[in-house]
């Protein structure tokens, strides 16, 4: 468990700020934890989105009315799953909906038993590419796969990204229809296409990730609620894809960050890495992910999120910043470099590099990359010189900085900073 | 199984090799088109494929008012327009987004994909 308690390693999962007392918002707790399955289950049985969406609606409110008064059943996901099943095969009856297609789900109707592995896991596995097509656009891939797989409302999407309710719906709208209409298939992609596709659903997870770790917004500088979601869901397709080491180098990195987020903002403002009470680290996350880190080296087949789970390996390692063993730090950078020859992999390093070498080779490696737009690398820059004592310039970095971010508790931090040089 | 139409995009107008550099350029494309098509037909994708005329040969008519109007065309004025042309009838997208890449590839112009909604 974190610590305030919002991901349980076990899966289940709930929001922060939602009530958990009382009848209702117990449902609709087992409600959210049953999503996905809920829905890949009617998607794989009725071959349509829109109907497993209303189908579970009308489960939910059967659930509503009946489980406060007569007890929650023992196998809550599978009476969710027959109840809706059940309202499908009425609504398709009732609107004479008879093309091939449903008529094949009504006549193959199977009681396929739910349980939390086999066919059922396979359903979540085979909506999450759905919903990561690479012929849907990248903002509705993520919004999809809250919405689908997470359970989120489209409020709360919108919320966590900025775009009003009805946008937000629009785009969701939109995609599902593309998926109907242009028969985007509901299929683990074939051994050839896997490594492709998966690179496709690894970058919604991390992009869901990140946006809770730091939320692009003015509102909540953390949204544990997504970071949660990203580690549950990333929790499913590493039990799905055991053999793949991105999978499990991504689910490392997401529990050694996640690890570290209760000591990430304190009184409003973030704190940096070096100046984090480590003793407010969750330990048993981080032995966890270090565990995956070795596994992930044992498997010899590095990556991306395997590299950037093993440089938080190293961080999370040091019982203090200044034991941080930085030249192993930079040696992964180098190795991500290869992999990776984006500024912004550059930008980190040069980080880790400052520490190695001192903040004058950083700052070098630094103002040669391109990255006038991204605010980190204005806040890197005014670190360095003001460790530098360029008082002045540090100053306008960090102003710089300070405008092209909207994070409050990053702004805070940035601001303290700032009013401290001299 | 869906139709699509896989509709290649090129400059509005062509030179004496078509939209392709030289004569070379031009048979080599022309020759991996119709091994590509043969391909569509010996695998049951094919349904039907065309090139068309350049763009500025078109004609637009519009009797949605009290009487046609003709007009010199095209239609939408753009930088590129349709070229060509595949329908094809492919079990799901995937199938239509991996065809389609061959295509683009044998004819060397971009490929939009797009579903029908019915046949007539």
């Amino acid at each position: 468990m974190t610590q305030d308690g919002t991901v349980d390693h076990g899966g289940s999962h709930h929001v922060a700020g939602r009530p958990s007392g009382g009848d209702g918002a117990a449902v609709e707790r087992v409600f959210r934890e049953e999503y996905g399955r809920l829905i890949a289950s009617l998607v794989r049985r009725f071959g349509d989105i829109d109907l497993a969406e209303d189908a579970a609606g009308e489960a939910l409110v059967v659930a509503l009315e009946k489980w406060p008064s007569e007890g929650t059943p023992p196998n809550s996901g599978g009476w969710l799953t027959t109840t809706a099943a059940n309202r499908a095969i009425d609504r398709i009856r009732r609107e004479g909906q008879r093309d091939a297609k449903h008529q094949a789900a009504l006549m193959t109707y199977d009681d396929t038993p739910h349980s939390p592995v086999g066919v059922v896991e396979d359903d979540r596995l085979r909506l999450l590419f759905t919903c990561c097509h690479p012929a849907l656009a990248p903002e509705a891939r993520i919004a999809l796969t809250l919405r689908l797989l997470g359970g989120l409302t489209v409020a709360e999407i919108g919320q966590a990204f900025l775009v009003p309710e009805t946008t937000m719906a629009q785009r969701i709208t939109r995609a599902k229809k593309k998926i109907a209409a242009a028969n985007v298939p509901y299929r683990v992609p074939s051994a050839s296409d896997l490594p492709d596709r998966l690179g496709g659903v690894l970058t919604v997870l991390f992009l869901v990730f990140n946006e809770g770790y730091l939320a692009s917004g003015d509102g909540s500088p953390v949204r544990s609620e997504l970071t949660g979601e990203a580690i549950r869901l990333t929790r499913v397709l590493r039990l799905l894809l055991p053999s793949e080491p991105e999978v499990m180098g991504l689910l490392a990195l997401m529990l050694l960050t996640e690890a570290r987020r209760s000591a990430r903002v304190r009184g409003g403002v973030l704190v940096p890495l070096d100046e984090q009470d480590r003793s407010g680290w969750d330990r048993s996350l981080i032995s966890e992910g270090h565990a995956m880190v070795r596994s992930c080296l044992a498997l010899n087949r590095p990556g991306r999120y395997q590299l950037l789970a093993a440089i938080n390996a190293v961080h999370t390692s040091a019982v203090s910043a200044s034991d941080t063993d930085w030249s192993q730090v930079v040696a992964l950078y180098d190795q991500l470099v290869r992999l990776d020859p984006s500024p912004i992999v550059a930008l980190n390093r040069a980080v880790a590099v400052a520490e190695l070498d001192g903040p004058s080779v950083g700052l070098a490696l630094v103002d040669r990359l391109p990255l006038e737009g991204y605010h980190p690398w204005h806040a890197v820059r005014a670190d360095l010189l003001r460790r530098l004592g360029r008082s002045a310039e540090a100053k306008d970095a960090y102003a710089a900085a300070i405008s092209s971010t909207a994070n409050v508790a990053e702004r805070a931090y940035l601001a303290r900073k700032r009013g401290e040089l001299v | 199984m869906t139709h699509y139409l896989l509709s290649v995009h090129g400059p509005a107008e062509r030179n004496e090799f078509g939209e392709y550099g030289s004569k070379e350029e031009m048979e080599k494309a022309f020759a991996a088109t119709g091994a590509f098509n043969d391909q569509l037909k010996a695998d049951g994708y094919w349904v039907f494929a065309g090139g068309l005329q350049q763009a500025t040969t078109a004609t637009v008519v519009d009797n949605t008012g009290d009487a046609p109007v003709v007009t010199d065309g095209p239609y939408l004025e753009s930088k590129e327009y349709i070229g060509g042309f595949w329908v094809i009838d492919a079990p799901d997208l995937d199938v239509a987004l991996k065809l389609a890449a061959d295509g683009s590839k044998a004819c060397r112009g971009k490929v939009e994909v797009r579903p029908f909604e019915g046949l007539a």
